[in-house]
């Protein structure tokens, strides 16, 4: 991004048809979300009719009932939770090596980082499969977990890389000259300074994780995480209103997080 | 903590092992785990299924292969591309305005509501995303109500008759497998664009303008070449990503697969595993292409 200077004073005015081509897009984007709002109070439970013929507040109640829902959110939210954990492990210590030293692999290991992100979700998902097949493990999920901790590493590894190179060296060697030993050095010094980058790097790896559909399907044997519960309420004609009520809960319980981690990492994508 | 200072003495005299203490973690569970299983999917594919036992045959041949060439699957496979091509193709002239409006018009302020406006979908529940094109693409939903309140109900008929891309409704075709596909990817387009547009100095297209370009010829001959990078960062998500998706083509396809379908169809009930290993060969050799010539485009430096 070009720092402000750089940009010339009186900013040049759009082209009225590129702000219309802009203002289409978003609302392309966008309006989407109010279309399902609406539908949260429909009280047509069989179809998606429009304009709805009635307005009921009932499915909120009726989705708050549902055993099946509770359990795939709390499946998928153990699952996100483990995978976060793992993640932040991981990814941390990725980058505090790349990030201390210049070594043999160091290009090899930033493209293995990226890999699970970077090929379609299907040969990760069917590469777990055949693995989990051929050493002959059981679904359960331990191996969910194990398919989203290999692409939330990534976005770990990228915050605290990110935040890293903005760290001065010059202080933890402050640090060190005052007679702080590592262990002090680490945990007053580098830890707050990393503070927020873990906690937005984790919340990402949590919305990550807890969206997360292809891979899963292919881990997850039997088993319902949130995402899955909704694909396959796609297929049931009956009570379409309680998936809309989920929808509505689901967009909200990981756009809060995204919003939180844009404000955390705005210094780093600024510079 | 007087142990612990001293290990971290010790470990301070030997960066190599303190080095090796810190990449162990990730390089054990990156590269054993996902990478053994990469090489998992790849050994599966030179086993092949018996046709009588429904077993798996754990003998390499190239058997499977020979499976993945049939007619069938090569459709599958055409399918696949053909929309993958396409919804990149749209996803590039949807991202392109918003992408030059925020790099070149929008104040900072703006800017930062625009990528935001950007990223929120990116992020929010993918499947919710795709869902709400069932909701809005339903033969008696919003769509098709706001067609025929402008007396278009015709037209949308004559869209749904076409053969190879209509279907009983929109949201059981082609075509609304299209849409969804370019609404949930569209996002992954936009930002990389944005990011290759801003990193061109203002300064360059004042010099265009001063050597006597009409902003037309500075679009075309500045703007659209330095663009080029991000457009093949951003198509290499769109691409890559409409390769490998089931969750699309089957909650708002008809009967056609596309190979995402049919890898999860071979790995479930018909319980061949190795052809559907096999099949994900044909993503990884499309990408691997891709990938060689947006490298040569410099698309990596946008990313």
């Amino acid at each position: 991004m070009p720092s402000e200077a750089t940009r010339p004073r009186d900013r040049p005015r759009a082209p009225l048809a590129l702000e219309l081509a802009v203002g289409a897009v978003l609302v392309f984007l966008h309006a989407p979300f109010a279309v399902i709002l609406l539908y949260c109070f429909t009280t047509e439970d069989a179809s998606f009719r429009f304009p709805p013929p009635g307005l009921t507040l009932d499915w909120f109640a009726v989705a708050w009932g549902r055993e099946d829902v509770w359990a795939a959110l709390g499946l998928s939210l153990r699952v996100a939770a483990a995978a976060t954990v793992l993640a932040l492990v991981l990814g941390t210590l990725a980058a505090a090596a790349v990030h201390r030293s210049r070594f043999f692999g160091r290009e090899a290991l930033s493209l293995l980082l990226v890999l699970p992100i970077a090929l379609p979700g299907i040969v990760s998902g069917i590469a777990l499969r055949s693995a989990l097949g051929l050493l002959e493990v059981p679904f359960s999920p331990l191996t969910i977990v194990i398919g989203h901790t290999t692409f939330c590493v990534v976005v770990v590894y990228n915050n605290v890389l990110a935040r890293l190179r903005r760290t001065a060296r010059s202080q933890v060697e402050a640090s060190m000259d005052l007679g702080a030993a590592g262990p002090e050095t680490f945990r007053f010094v580098v830890l707050p300074h990393l503070a927020t980058a873990l906690l937005a790097g984790g919340m990402l790896a949590f919305a990550l994780s807890f969206d997360e559909i292809i891979v899963t399907t292919f881990t997850s044997g039997q088993q319902e995480t949130l995402p899955i519960w909704i694909f396959n309420q796609l297929t049931r004609p009956r009570q379409r209103p309680v998936t809309n009520v989920v929808a509505v809960f689901v967009v909200l319980a990981t756009s809060l997080p995204v919003l939180l981690a844009h404000r955390l990492t705005r210094e780093d994508a600024g510079r | 903590m007087s142990s612990l200072r001293s290990l971290s003495t010790f470990l301070h005299r030997r960066p190599r092992l303190a080095l090796g203490l810190l990449l162990l973690p990730p390089v054990l569970w990156l590269g054993v785990v996902y990478l053994g299983s990469l090489g998992a999917l790849l050994l599966q594919s030179f086993f092949h299924l018996d046709g009588f036992t429904g077993q798996v045959v754990r003998r390499l041949g190239l058997a499977t292969y020979r499976d993945l060439l049939a007619p069938a699957h090569l459709d599958i496979a055409r399918r696949t591309v053909a929309m993958a091509a396409l919804v990149t193709l749209t996803a590039i002239l949807l991202a392109f305005p918003l992408a030059y409006y925020a790099a070149r018009y929008a104040s900072p302020r703006a800017r930062a509501l625009l990528t935001l406006a950007v990223v929120m979908p990116l992020w929010s529940s993918y499947l919710v995303r795709v869902y709400f094109w069932k909701l809005i693409l339903a033969r008696e939903g919003i769509l098709a109500w706001a067609f025929a309140r402008l007396g278009l109900s015709g037209v949308l008929e004559g869209l749904l008759a076409l053969p190879g891309i209509g279907g009983p409704s929109l949201s059981v075709s082609p075509i609304g497998t299209y849409l969804a596909f370019v609404y949930v990817w569209l996002p992954y387009m936009i930002l990389p664009i944005q990011a290759a547009l801003e990193r061109i100095p203002p300064s360059l297209l004042e010099a265009s303008a001063d050597l006597g370009a009409r902003p037309g010829a500075t679009f075309r001959r500045v703007v659209l070449p330095l663009a080029l990078p991000g457009v093949a960062a951003g198509s290499i998500f769109t691409f890559s990503l409409t390769l490998g998706d089931f969750v699309v083509p089957g909650a708002l396809g008809d009967s056609s697969l596309y190979i995402g379908q049919a890898v999860l169809a071979y790995q479930g009930t018909a319980g061949n595993v190795p052809l559907a290993a096999a099949f994900t060969v044909i993503p990884m050799a499309v990408m691997a292409l891709y990938l060689w010539g947006a490298k040569r485009l410099g698309a990596f430096d946008a990313l």
